[in-house]
């Protein structure tokens, strides 16, 4: 079986999506000399042209904006946006124009259309460390994405580019250089909307998504090692729609869940899926749904700082812990 | 070189009159179904503006592409919608050209290349780019027209959308309807150009600056850039110059303006401008006219009755159209 890395697996699927369907283009900051953002994107304005790779100023707006026209056209742009930060500034296209159009204009217009960015840290500062997947995750219309393997990263980018509804694909930084084993037919997809058992138990269901997941599956095995709890990890991959009948299934075995994010605590992601998962769930739970989250407060700069707030396997471990 | 453009013929010329005509007694009759209590929500009339949108539509094909904003009841029936299904979307019922998902702000038609009236302030712009680069990247010969008003050109996405244009030299065509008015506030309390036009430079784009009251200037200048974004010769702004008769939105009696610049404005109606250059051709009557007049006024009021008779869209339109 090959192996890839998450950059290189990003790389490969806009290349083959490039490669079999003429209509996709990528448009974004510093994409074609530079490669993009953490040069997922170099070499590609070489093999496809620069009406493909198409460099764009600095103007996120301008760029989502432009990337629905686009679709709205005919073609199936891939916008990059340098970091889910930078996403703020294009927020109004987003949720007004992609998200809106096909119900608003009654079924007239389909906008398919992807918008790649990154969430992350790495003492890089309040305003660069953010994770927003819970905001765009509440809008009805749109489609989010969030893989944690270069398998993931792969199959869900080749999925979401052929979808019909905009998708948004956060990857992570932190997930770049990670190698993971790739599928031996490389053109399989992975659907958008289903989830992935990455580990089997019986004790307790850890629910992740991007990095998280790496850390829920240490924290697995030390829980193993050490308490011999067996937990189930479950990789979401996508956050909108959400696989709830996996998760439920999942939770209806063993009867304890922990829900793990590196949003915020308050209105968070894991604060949506919670409520869902009580109402789904709520006779087969032994405890109440347990959470790992970002603490509410802006990210602060100094090493030491961020280390205390980042969500770890450690934190994951203890809130396994407080359930058992 | 660019073919000089001509004049509406007198036949042709009638015809516009009668578009302009239909606008206008459409909106007052919107305005009477409010009063009504009829129509609920915003609606935004655009009595006064008439002749920039049939001078537009008539120099343009099926096929190009046109973006509004959500005074754009009038835009939408000189692209050709049907006034009983415009009606109806503003009814919200279920014969409306969105299936009554849409209403007054939001009217569209694909059949037409009416891409869409977009509520957000300068929202459109972007879109409007990435619908007239796309057409261009897929080597068709559409152009996208584009339609703001003077408080547009103060947000972000108008510069970013001008910028994204002229370095591509893409078919868009910018055109702001200068009717001094944003929302609630006269445009010089919070722009310091007299010319919106001017801002053009900034983008080494070229513009024009038009009398936005007189149809046959404005079908004039639009055969001009039509001919101009269609063959390769990139962008233009196109300023309007004309005036809101009434408020912002339907309750708005638009107090806060001077007399003298209503009455003013108002000695140079549209309609008024039209009919005396039809009587000034030596080729159409008073009598002719008043038949035109007459005819529309039957037509829409039967359009508004049959409108109001059709059903109320099904709930199952709820969740029809959230994903494509």
């Amino acid at each position: 079986m090959a192996a890839s890395t998450y950059r290189e697996a990003v790389r490969s699927a806009l290349r083959e999506e490039m490669e079999r369907d003429p209509d996709v283009i990528l448009l974004g900051e510093s994409i074609t000399g530079y490669g993009g953002s953490y040069a997922v994107t170099r070499g590609l304005v070489e093999e496809f042209g620069s009406h493909r790779v198409m460099e764009t100023p600095i103007a996120e707006a301008g760029i989502v904006g432009f990337a629905v026209g686009a679709a709205m056209g005919g073609l199936r742009p891939v916008a990059e946006l340098m970091t889910v930060n930078f996403a703020l500034l294009a927020l109004d296209q987003i949720v007004n124009s992609a998200a809106k159009f096909h119900y608003m204009f009654g079924g007239q217009w389909s906008v398919p259309m992807v918008v790649r960015t990154v969430s992350g840290f790495g003492q890089l500062g309040a305003t660069h460390s953010q994770s927003f997947e819970g905001w765009f995750a509440s809008v009805p219309g749109l489609k989010v994405v969030m893989p944690a393997t270069p398998a993931d990263a792969k199959g869900l980018l080749l999925s979401a580019i052929r979808d019909p509804d905009p998708v948004i694909f956060i990857e992570h930084s932190l997930l770049y250089s990670t190698r993971g084993p790739m599928p031996d037919d490389p053109a399989a997809l992975v659907p958008i909307g289903r989830a992935r058992v990455a580990r089997a138990g019986t004790d307790v269901t850890v629910v992740a998504y991007s990095r998280m997941l790496l850390q829920a599956l240490q924290a697995a095995e030390a829980l193993e090692r050490e308490d011999g709890c067996q937990c189930e990890v479950i990789d979401l991959r996508t956050l909108r729609p959400v696989d709830y009948p996996t998760v439920a299934a999942s939770v209806r075995r063993t009867h304890r869940v922990v829900l793990c994010g590196e949003d915020w605590r308050s209105g968070g992601f894991g604060a949506a899926l919670l409520a869902e998962l009580q109402d789904l769930c709520f006779d087969d739970l032994d405890a109440p749904i347990a959470r790992v989250a970002m603490r509410d407060v802006p990210l602060p700069y100094a090493r030491n700082l961020e280390q205390a707030l980042l969500p770890s396997s450690e934190q994951v471990v203890e809130t396994v812990r407080s359930l058992l | 070189m660019t073919p000089a453009a001509l004049p509406a013929e007198p036949a042709q010329l009638l015809e516009m009159y009668r578009s302009m005509v239909q606008i206008r007694t459409f909106e007052d009759t919107v305005q009477k179904l409010y009063e009504k209590a009829l129509v609920h929500g915003s609606t935004h009339l655009c009595q006064g503006q008439e002749a920039v949108a049939v001078g537009w539509a008539a120099a343009l094909t099926p096929d190009d592409y046109t973006s509004y904003t959500y005074r754009g009841h009038g835009h939408a029936l000189a692209r050709g919608m049907s006034p009983e299904a415009a009606f109806a979307e503003i009814l919200g019922r279920s014969t409306g050209v969105n299936r009554g998902k849409g209403g007054s702000m939001h009217l569209t038609d694909a059949r037409l290349g009416l891409m869409g009236c977009f509520a957000i302030v300068g929202s459109g712009l972007p879109v409007a780019v990435g619908l007239g680069r796309g057409a261009q990247l897929r080597r068709e010969t559409r152009v996208s027209v584009t339609f703001f008003g003077d408080g547009a050109s103060n947000i972000g996405a108008f510069h970013e959308s001008l910028n994204l244009a002229a370095i591509w030299k893409a078919p868009v065509i910018f055109v702001c309807e200068n009717n001094l008015y944003g929302e609630y506030s006269r445009i010089n309390l919070t722009t310091t150009v007299d010319d919106i036009a001017v801002r053009a430079t900034a983008y080494a784009m070229p513009s024009q600056i038009v009398d936005g009251n007189d149809v046959q200037a404005v079908y004039q200048a639009a055969q001009t850039v039509v001919e101009r974004a269609r063959t390769g010769g990139g962008p233009t702004l196109v300023e309007c110059k004309t005036y809101r008769q009434r408020g912002h939105s339907r309750s708005d009696a638009g107090a806060y303006r001077p007399p003298e610049e209503v009455t003013s404005w108002l000695a140079r109606d549209p309609l008024i401008i039209t009919r005396r250059q039809l009587l000034d051709s030596g080729s159409v009557t008073s009598a002719d006219i008043a038949a035109v007049d007459d005819s529309v006024a039957t037509a829409i009021a039967n359009a508004a009755a049959a409108a109001e008779q059709a059903p109320w869209p099904d709930l199952a339109e709820i969740t029809r159209d959230v994903h494509a």
